[in-house]
């Protein structure tokens, strides 16, 4: 299987976009989508830990006993997860407070231990690096598109510029159950679009 | 007192799915027909009650005292993994019964959020440990309401003809959109 460099981050991106075509990860693309900032920069630290994920299990893939690799990917993840956890305290404690437990959770999220299993695993350093670029894009676009459809309808704002009145806000698109119906209306108008 | 309102606000008020958005994917995955609904929530909660208990005697006794807090996420997720291999174990042997019920949704689990989450929100509310065992058993009854709740719609809208781009995930989410709203009602008794 010998793709472009281009082709791989493009196949993460649209094609095989991790939300809205794979459905994997939906917990933090629910919880972390009130607002467009939010969304992206959980997209973010995604993408930082998939690509950090992918590069060292490629790397160790041929080291790592086949019976344990599934132990041993999370333990790689963990890794990425607490170090990008401590950047984020470090240098953006606005957005660490936001996002709160979900920085951890990335630990569970599906995307991450998927690539690391069905890509990383059996493809090359460069070839995996790219795949978590374009994944953690797929991912960040995703999210920082749900987060700009949920501010603006919610607060009528689009990363914190006034677009209209927040007078005229639909507030249950900001709570829980706007997370799931406008979610749900993205995922069938993409279904709708590739179906064209 | 306490327990109660732990009780009922991790049931009704702040639901791990509907409204903290923990556990979504067993929630979309698992929750087409009542019967595997029944069985993963009852996996969940055996599992979240053990792994809290573990995971809260590891955090006060090695990773506080010792100061390595960081190491938080690399513990609990490797204590939630080996616990589940070790139930997983320990069931076939002890209740083969349970694990004829059970066996198919415990690997699924290491990968739940729900678990992880509660693990982790009950360090940060700062619960003791009784407190933490009350509120694992109350969320693990939220997480089954929800599931069964959402399996049971789930079951009469796959007899409803529905707009080709809706079908599966897109009209389930919408589904679970307007159950997390009628659970919104919930809000205000406790905080």
């Amino acid at each position: 299987m010998k793709k472009s460099g281009f082709r791989i981050i493009l196949n993460g991106l649209l094609s095989e976009n991790p939300i809205f075509v794979l459905i994997l990860g939906m917990c933090p693309t629910l919880a972390t989508t009130n607002s467009a900032i939010n969304g992206m920069s959980m997209g973010l630290a995604t993408l930082f830990v998939l690509f950090g994920s992918n590069v060292a299990v490629s790397l160790l893939k041929n080291i790592i006993p086949d019976k344990v690799r599934i132990p041993a990917y999370v333990v790689v993840i963990a890794t990425f997860v607490s170090v990008a956890e401590m950047l984020i305290h470090a240098y953006f404690p606005v957005i660490y407070d936001s996002l709160g437990i979900f920085i951890p959770l990335i630990v569970v999220n599906c995307i991450v231990l998927g690539r690391a299993e069905a890509f990383a695993a059996k493809n090359t350093v460069f070839s995996s690096a790219l795949d978590g670029i374009g994944m953690g894009l797929g991912f960040t676009f995703a999210l920082t598109l749900l987060g700009i459809v949920r501010e603006l309808l919610g607060t009528g704002k689009v990363f914190g510029q006034i677009v209209f009145p927040d007078s005229y806000g639909a507030l249950i698109f900001v709570l829980a159950p706007g997370a799931f119906i406008a979610l749900g209306y993205l995922i069938a108008i993409m279904n709708k679009v590739r179906s064209l | 007192m306490a327990y109660i309102l732990i009780f009922i606000s991790a049931i009704f008020v702040n639901n791990i799915v509907l409204s903290q958005f923990l556990g979504i994917c067993p929630f979309l995955g698992i929750s087409k027909k009542i019967n595997t609904a029944l069985g993963m929530s009852g996996a969940v909660a055996f599992v979240m009650t053990i792994a809290t208990i573990f995971t809260y005697i590891i955090q006060k006794s090695v990773l506080e005292p010792f100061h390595i807090q960081f190491l938080q996420t690399i513990t609990f997720i490797l204590i939630i993994a080996a616990l589940v291999q070790l139930v997983e174990i320990l069931l076939k042997k002890i209740s083969p019964a349970l694990y004829q019920a059970l066996g198919v949704y415990l690997p699924l689990i290491t990968t739940n959020c729900a678990i992880l989450g509660v693990a982790l929100l009950v360090i940060k509310k700062d619960f003791n440990l009784v407190e933490s065992v009350v509120f694992a058993v109350s969320t693990a009854i939220g997480f089954g309401l929800a599931l069964i709740l959402f399996a049971g719609i789930r079951e009469q809208l796959s007899m409803v003809k529905l707009p080709k781009g809706m079908e599966g995930i897109p009209a389930a989410l919408i589904t679970a959109g307007l159950l997390a709203m009628a659970f919104m009602g919930f809000s205000g008794i406790v905080r």
